[in-house]
C-alpha cells in the first residue's frame, strides 16, 4: 500500500529545477500503464532526480525555469506531480499542453520570473494561487494573473467538475 | 498597423466556430472534425468521460481510437489499455477503432481517409500537429480536454498567432523534410514557437512530398508550437483527389497576402545540410558532418515523423548490398501495415533484412522507450524519431541522436554516426 506524503509541520518547501524540464523527465513513458497518482509519483522526475517523491511533502511547491512541461501531452505528468504532493508549480514560462493539463487537473500554475530568481532549493515558501501572491524570505512577489475563466476551472477542482455540471444542466435544463 | 487579411489558422478556427471571423488571441468554442486518442492517454480520457457523467459522445463518428504506443502489447498491463480502448469503442458506438496493429495514429489518419484539407483535428498525442501537412489544423491536448471535447462535441481554444517559416530555393542531396524542421529548431529553440502556428512557405516546401511534409509538421511541437500548416498546392491536390476519388469540394485554406504574421523566418534551402539533434534536446542541432565518429549501439528508423514509405526507400537505398555493422541493432518500423505491405511489394523489406536490419510491427514502440528496442545503460542510438530527452528511449544514461533515414541507415552500416556521402558516395 503506497502512503501519500504527509504535510510538513512548517511552511511548504521549494523544489527547484532548471529550464526545459520535459514530460519524459516528469514521468517516463514506460510507467504510463497506470493512472494512479501515487504509483506515478514513485517515478516522478526520475531521469534527473530519482527518489524525488521521497523528499517531497504534501503541499510543497515546484519552482522551475523556462518552458516547464515541454514534450508529450501526457496528463500523467500532472498526476505524478500531484501524487508527489506538489500543490503548485511556479515557473518563468510553461509549455502549452502542460499548462492546460494542470488547469484541467486543478493544479495551480504561476508565471513569476522574480519569484523563480528569489527561490532557494529546499527553502520555505508561501503561495496564494487565487491572489497570485508568492512569499519568499518575507518578500511578496506578484505572479501574472490567470484569466478568470481558467481560475474558475482550477477553483472548481478541474475540468471534470466543470463538464459534469454542464452535462447535468443539459440533461435537466431549468 | 491595421490588419485586413486573415491567416490560414484564423480561417480554419472561424469555419469551425460558427463562421464569424476570428483573430489570433481570441478564445473561441470550436467543433473538431476529428478527435483522435491512443492507448496510453486514451485510457485516462475514457475514465474522465465516465466521471463527467457522459452516457454518450456528442459525435461518435468524429472519434478515432488508435492502439499504437503498446501494439502489440509487451505486458498484461499494456494489453489492458487496448482492451479498455476496445470496450470504450463498443460502449460509445465509435466505428473508427484500430487496435490490432494497423499502425501509428498520425500516419494512419490520412491513410485511412479520415483527414481532409481544412479539417480541425484534436488528439491526445502531442504530434497531432502532423495533420498540418494536409492543409488542416491539428493540435495535441491532454486527456481531460479531449474527454470534454468528446462529451460536448466542442471545446475552447485560443486562436494562435502564426510564424511563417519560408524555405527558398532547392534542397541539396540527402536533405529531407526532417532537416528543414531541425533547421527551424536550431534557429528558434524548444520554446521559440510556443502557442503559435508554424506555417511553411517557399519553393523548397512545395518540393517536399506528402511524407516529407508530415516529418516537417510533426516536429513543430518540439519548438513548442500549438499547430503547423502547409498551404495547399498541386501536391496536396493530387493526394486529395487520389484519396477521395470523385470528390471536388475540398476546403483549400490559405493565408491572405496581407495577413499579419507574428514573425517571418527565411531559410536558404540550398544552405541546409543533413542535420542531427544531439542529446538531450531536439533543438541541440549540429550538422551531421560535425557529428561524425560517435560510436552507436542502435539505429531506429520509424515513428510518426519518419516511418513512411519515403523513409523506408531511403533506408533501403543505403542498405542495398551493404550490411549493418557488427554489434549494431538496426530496427526499422514502417508506420502502418499498408506501408509495410507496399514496402514488401517494392522489395524493400528483403533488402533491409538482407542487410541485417530488424523489421518490426507498426508501433510507436522504442521511440518513447516502451518496447521493441529500448536502450540500456550508456547505449547510443541514431533515430529518425522526434524526441531525444534524457531517458526517452530507455535507460536514463542512454543517448539519442535524431537524424533523417539516410543518415540513420548510413550510420548503421558504419557503426558510428556518418554523413551518407561516406557510405553511398558523393
Amino acid at each position: 500500500m503506497i502512503e501519500p506524503t504527509p504535510r510538513r509541520n512548517a511552511l511548504p518547501q521549494v523544489h527547484l529545477f532548471g529550464d526545459d524540464i520535459d514530460t519524459d523527465i516528469i514521468v517516463p513513458a514506460r510507467y504510463l500503464t497506470t493512472r494512479d497518482p501515487l504509483v506515478l509519483a514513485r517515478h516522478c522526475m526520475e531521469p534527473l532526480a530519482p527518489g524525488f517523491a521521497d523528499r517531497t511533502a504534501e503541499g510543497d511547491i515546484l519552482v522551475a525555469g523556462r518552458n516547464f512541461g515541454c514534450g508529450s501531452s501526457r496528463e500523467h505528468a500532472v498526476l505524478a506531480l500531484r501524487g508527489a504532493g506538489i500543490s503548485c508549480v511556479i515557473a518563468r514560462s510553461f509549455a502549452r499542453i502542460f499548462f492546460r493539463n494542470a488547469i484541467n487537473q486543478g493544479l495551480p500554475l504561476m508565471i513569476c520570473p522574480e519569484a523563480v530568481d528569489a527561490a532557494h532549493d529546499g527553502g520555505p515558501i508561501a503561495v496564494d494561487p487565487v491572489a497570485g501572491a508568492i512569499t519568499i524570505d518575507g518578500q511578496v512577489y506578484q505572479a501574472r494573473p490567470l484569466p478568470d475563466f481558467l481560475l474558475g476551472i482550477v477553483s472548481a477542482g478541474g475540468l471534470l467538475p466543470y463538464v459534469r455540471e454542464r452535462l447535468a444542466r443539459q440533461e435537466h435544463p431549468e | 498597423m491595421t490588419k485586413v487579411g486573415f491567416t490560414a489558422v484564423e480561417k480554419i478556427f472561424a469555419a469551425h466556430s460558427g463562421g464569424e471571423p476570428v483573430h489570433a488571441g481570441d478564445v473561441v468554442v470550436a467543433r473538431p472534425d476529428r478527435i483522435m486518442l491512443h492507448d496510453i492517454t486514451g485510457a485516462l480520457a475514457f475514465e474522465i468521460v465516465a466521471s463527467m457523467g457522459a452516457k454518450r459522445l456528442a459525435a461518435p463518428d468524429a472519434v478515432v481510437l488508435v492502439g499504437d504506443h503498446y501494439s502489440p502489447p509487451p505486458s498484461p498491463e499494456a494489453a489492458r489499455l487496448l482492451t479498455q480502448m476496445e470496450q470504450f469503442g463498443r460502449d460509445m458506438e465509435v466505428s473508427h477503432v484500430f487496435t490490432t496493429g494497423q499502425g501509428i495514429e498520425h500516419t494512419l489518419l490520412p491513410e485511412r481517409g479520415l483527414l481532409r484539407p481544412g479539417d480541425l483535428v484534436i488528439g491526445t498525442d502531442s504530434h497531432t500537429c502532423t495533420a498540418g501537412a494536409f492543409g488542416a489544423i491539428g493540435t495535441g491536448m491532454g486527456s481531460s480536454d479531449v474527454a470534454a471535447a468528446m462529451a460536448l462535441g466542442e471545446h475552447w481554444f485560443m486562436v494562435p498567432e502564426t510564424i511563417r517559416a519560408a524555405y527558398h530555393g532547392s534542397r541539396g542531396r540527402w536533405v529531407t523534410g526532417k532537416d528543414l524542421i531541425l533547421a527551424l529548431l536550431a534557429r528558434i529553440g524548444v520554446d521559440g514557437a510556443t502557442y503559435k502556428c508554424v506555417e511553411f512557405a517557399g519553393s523548397a516546401i512545395n518540393g517536399l512530398n506528402m511524407d516529407e511534409r508530415m516529418a516537417l509538421c510533426n516536429m513543430t511541437v518540439e519548438a513548442g508550437a500549438k499547430t503547423a500548416f502547409v498551404p495547399p498546392d498541386d501536391t496536396l491536390d493530387a493526394w486529395a483527389r487520389d484519396k477521395f476519388p470523385g470528390e471536388e469540394d475540398f476546403a483549400w485554406v490559405r493565408s491572405d497576402d496581407d495577413a499579419a504574421f507574428d514573425a517571418v523566418l527565411d531559410f536558404d534551402a540550398a544552405a541546409i545540410e543533413p542535420l542531427c539533434a544531439h542529446p538531450f534536446s531536439p533543438a541541440n542541432v549540429h550538422p551531421v558532418r560535425q557529428s561524425v565518429g560517435v560510436r552507436i549501439d542502435q539505429v531506429y528508423i520509424g515513428n510518426c515523423s519518419n516511418g513512411t514509405l519515403t523513409d523506408l526507400r531511403q533506408a533501403a537505398e543505403i542498405l542495398a548490398g551493404r550490411k549493418v555493422a557488427p554489434g549494431v541493432r538496426c530496427i526499422i518500423v514502417p508506420a502502418t501495415q499498408r506501408i509495410h505491405a507496399q514496402a514488401a511489394r517494392e522489395g524493400l523489406i528483403e533488402t533491409l533484412l538482407e542487410a541485417g536490419a530488424i523489421v518490426g510491427p507498426s508501433t510507436c514502440g522504442a521511440c518513447a522507450g516502451l518496447h521493441m528496442g529500448a536502450l540500456g545503460d550508456d547505449q547510443v542510438a541514431v533515430a529518425t524519431t522526434n524526441r531525444n530527452y534524457r531517458g526517452r528511449m530507455g535507460a536514463h544514461s542512454s543517448q539519442v541522436y535524431l537524424a533523417n533515414a539516410w543518415v540513420a541507415a548510413a550510420s548503421a552500416v558504419a557503426g558510428e554516426i556518418v554523413h551518407p556521402d561516406a557510405v553511398a558516395g558523393a
